[in-house]
């Protein structure tokens, strides 16, 4: 459930906001396993039926709850993508309306093939056109799935490292700050989803595991200059 | 529990000591020394990588697999990769067969999903479609292990009907893997379509990987088949002392994965990463013989593995070095390990 007034429609509650990861390959279990351990209520979901990803959830994703996508979406206030983006293509695009969807795919040709749809453009900046319904946030795609659980330290920890959080809503970044937080990173807000370019394949960050201050120098001049 | 203990390499170029690459024919010639030698050692298994590139220059491993069994008696030798996906499952079932009757029965198929990526374009596939060729691919793959008349029918391949398949298997199926590097997706489809798994862990604590091996074994049960193998294959690097074996691997290591970290997305390796990886919880075998064998024992208990496949070599190694850390793993580091397992 969610309202729609803004700023404080995802504002945090006690236990976090509930949370739909949609994918259940190499990034999509490495983000549920961090969002639960941070305290959020967790429901995971592939493109086919829960059963598929019951033993997958019980032993690798151990707190999450296996469910059809529509269900773990209508009942979540953040919704992860976390599938390859050529299957983003077959979602629905009314489905996440009036959802806070966080953008965790890339766009990688090298790797992944050429794709016409997201050829010309910052990848999240064409999933948002495709989810006009929702407010997009990019984020948790610029740290390799193999690092993101191994690197993670809580707030205050000398080595913790900085992860890149673009919106263009201000209460939607503090929102997916707060999980990056929580997750165990330094979030560091890039002030429109137009400058989250800095965190593609490519980028300045892109696979590199960067302190706060690394972080802001890389992406500094790039941000201020797409913002 | 019986152990087994196998050495691959994806054909990395040599270089001279002076540091000039040699030839790709001749690298090839001392992965094929290097497969005999590997024999001579105690290893029980030698494996060849497909790759298609510069440094890694490596299609036709089968090819260098066959001049090997024509040189061993016991020795098994297999793919450590084979990417299925962009290469046609019947043509794979044929040269392994081949493979297995040349060597009495020693052949043995990795087959990955593909996360060196080179072969598509190269043959004409689209990466896009490498979930559903992969999938297409391994089904039939399967099917044609069975041995008998094949009939299938799929979207990535023309059809089979009732066709024989030759050559005849002599004692039912070799052994085939599934390469999984981190989709717990590809364990289910490994448990489900029958073959063992082999979990490839090149970066990050191994230990995280003991669920796949729980999920492995809960999804044979799940599907009604028999238990089946776990296997784990991870890059390292032996040498008489840790320092020297780090000051052997550390710049070839750094460089290729400085080299393909575009491409792969890898973080470009540090000072600090490296000390990470060849530490006690980073998945690099690189050190002594004791200490690699100490880090083996411990992964193969914490993942319930049965069986470990360490990645040798790397762009830029000299033959000798190679030569020397086969020795190593063979004549000392197989046999502590064991003995930590016992």
């Amino acid at each position: 459930m969610s309202t729609t007034t803004a700023p404080d429609r995802f504002a945090a509650r006690p236990g976090g906001p509930p949370l739909a990861v949609l994918g259940a390959g190499h990034v999509g279990p490495v983000i549920a396993r961090l969002a639960i351990k941070a305290g959020y209520p967790v429901a995971i979901a592939t493109s086919g039926d829960p059963e598929d990803i019951a033993l997958i959830t019980e032993l690798v994703i151990p707190g999450a709850q296996p469910r059809w996508a529509a269900d773990a979406v209508a009942d979540a206030d953040i919704v992860v993508l976390a599938m390859p983006l050529h299957r983003f293509l077959d979602v629905d695009s009314g489905l996440l309306d009036g959802k806070l969807a966080v953008d965790a795919m890339n766009y990688w040709p090298a790797s992944d093939g050429v794709l016409a749809a997201f050829e010309d453009g910052g990848s999240s900046e064409i999933v948002a056109r495709r989810l006009a319904g929702s407010t997009v946030v990019k984020a948790l795609n610029h740290i390799g799935y193999h690092e993101l659980e191994d690197r993670a330290r809580p707030a205050g920890a000398p080595d913790r490292r900085a992860a890149g959080v673009a919106g263009s809503d201000p209460a939607a970044v503090a929102t997916i700050a707060g999980l990056v937080d929580a997750m165990g990173y330094d979030p560091v807000g890039l002030g429109r989803l137009r400058a989250g370019r800095v965190l593609q394949p490519g980028g300045p960050v892109f696979g590199a595991v960067l302190t706060r201050p690394e972080f802001e120098l890389a992406v500094g001049e790039e941000a201020r200059s797409l913002t | 529990m019986t152990y087994t203990f196998g050495l691959d390499t994806f054909g990395d170029r040599n270089s001279d000591a002076g540091g000039t690459p040699l030839s790709h024919a001749q690298t090839i010639r001392n992965v094929a020394e290097e497969g005999v030698f590997a024999e001579q050692a105690g290893v029980d298994f030698f494996g060849i990588g497909e790759h298609h590139t510069e440094y890694f220059p490596m299609p036709a491993g089968d090819v260098v697999l066959a001049a090997i069994a024509a040189r061993t008696e016991k020795i098994r030798l297999g793919s450590a990769v084979t990417v299925l996906s962009s290469d046609d499952p019947v043509r794979v079932f044929q040269r392994y067969a081949t493979l297995n009757a040349i060597s009495g029965g020693r052949a043995e198929v990795i087959l990955g999903r593909g996360s060196s990526i080179e072969s598509f374009p190269l043959f004409g596939y689209d990466l896009a479609d490498y979930e559903e060729l992969f999938e297409e691919k391994a089904t039939l793959f399967a099917e044609l292990l069975k041995g008998g008349p094949v009939t299938w029918e799929g979207k990535t391949r023309p059809p089979l009907l009732n066709q024989d398949v030759v050559p005849h298997l002599e004692s039912g199926p070799f052994p085939a893997w599934i390469g999984v590097g981190g989709n717990p997706q590809s364990v289910i489809r490994a448990a489900r379509l029958g073959f063992s798994l082999a979990l490839a862990i090149i970066g990050g604590p191994p230990a995280r990987f003991a669920s796949y091996s729980q999920l492995f074994r809960r999804a044979l049960e799940k599907f009604g088949r028999p238990p089946l193998p776990v296997l784990v294959h991870s890059p390292g690097h032996i040498a008489a002392t840790d320092e020297q074996a780090k000051a052997e691997f550390w710049p070839h290591w750094r460089d290729i994965i400085a080299l393909m970290a575009a491409e792969r997305g890898f973080a470009i390796p540090t000072d600090e990463s490296f000390d990470r990886e060849t530490g006690p919880d980073g998945a690099l075998y690189v050190g002594s013989p004791e200490t690699v064998a100490q880090k083996i024992a411990a992964n193969l208990r914490a993942l319930e593995a049965d069986r470990f496949d360490l990645k040798y070599g790397m762009p830029g190694l000299t033959h000798d070095q190679i030569m020397t850390n086969i020795e190593l793993y063979g004549r000392q580091v197989i046999p502590r390990v064991r003995e930590l397992l016992s």
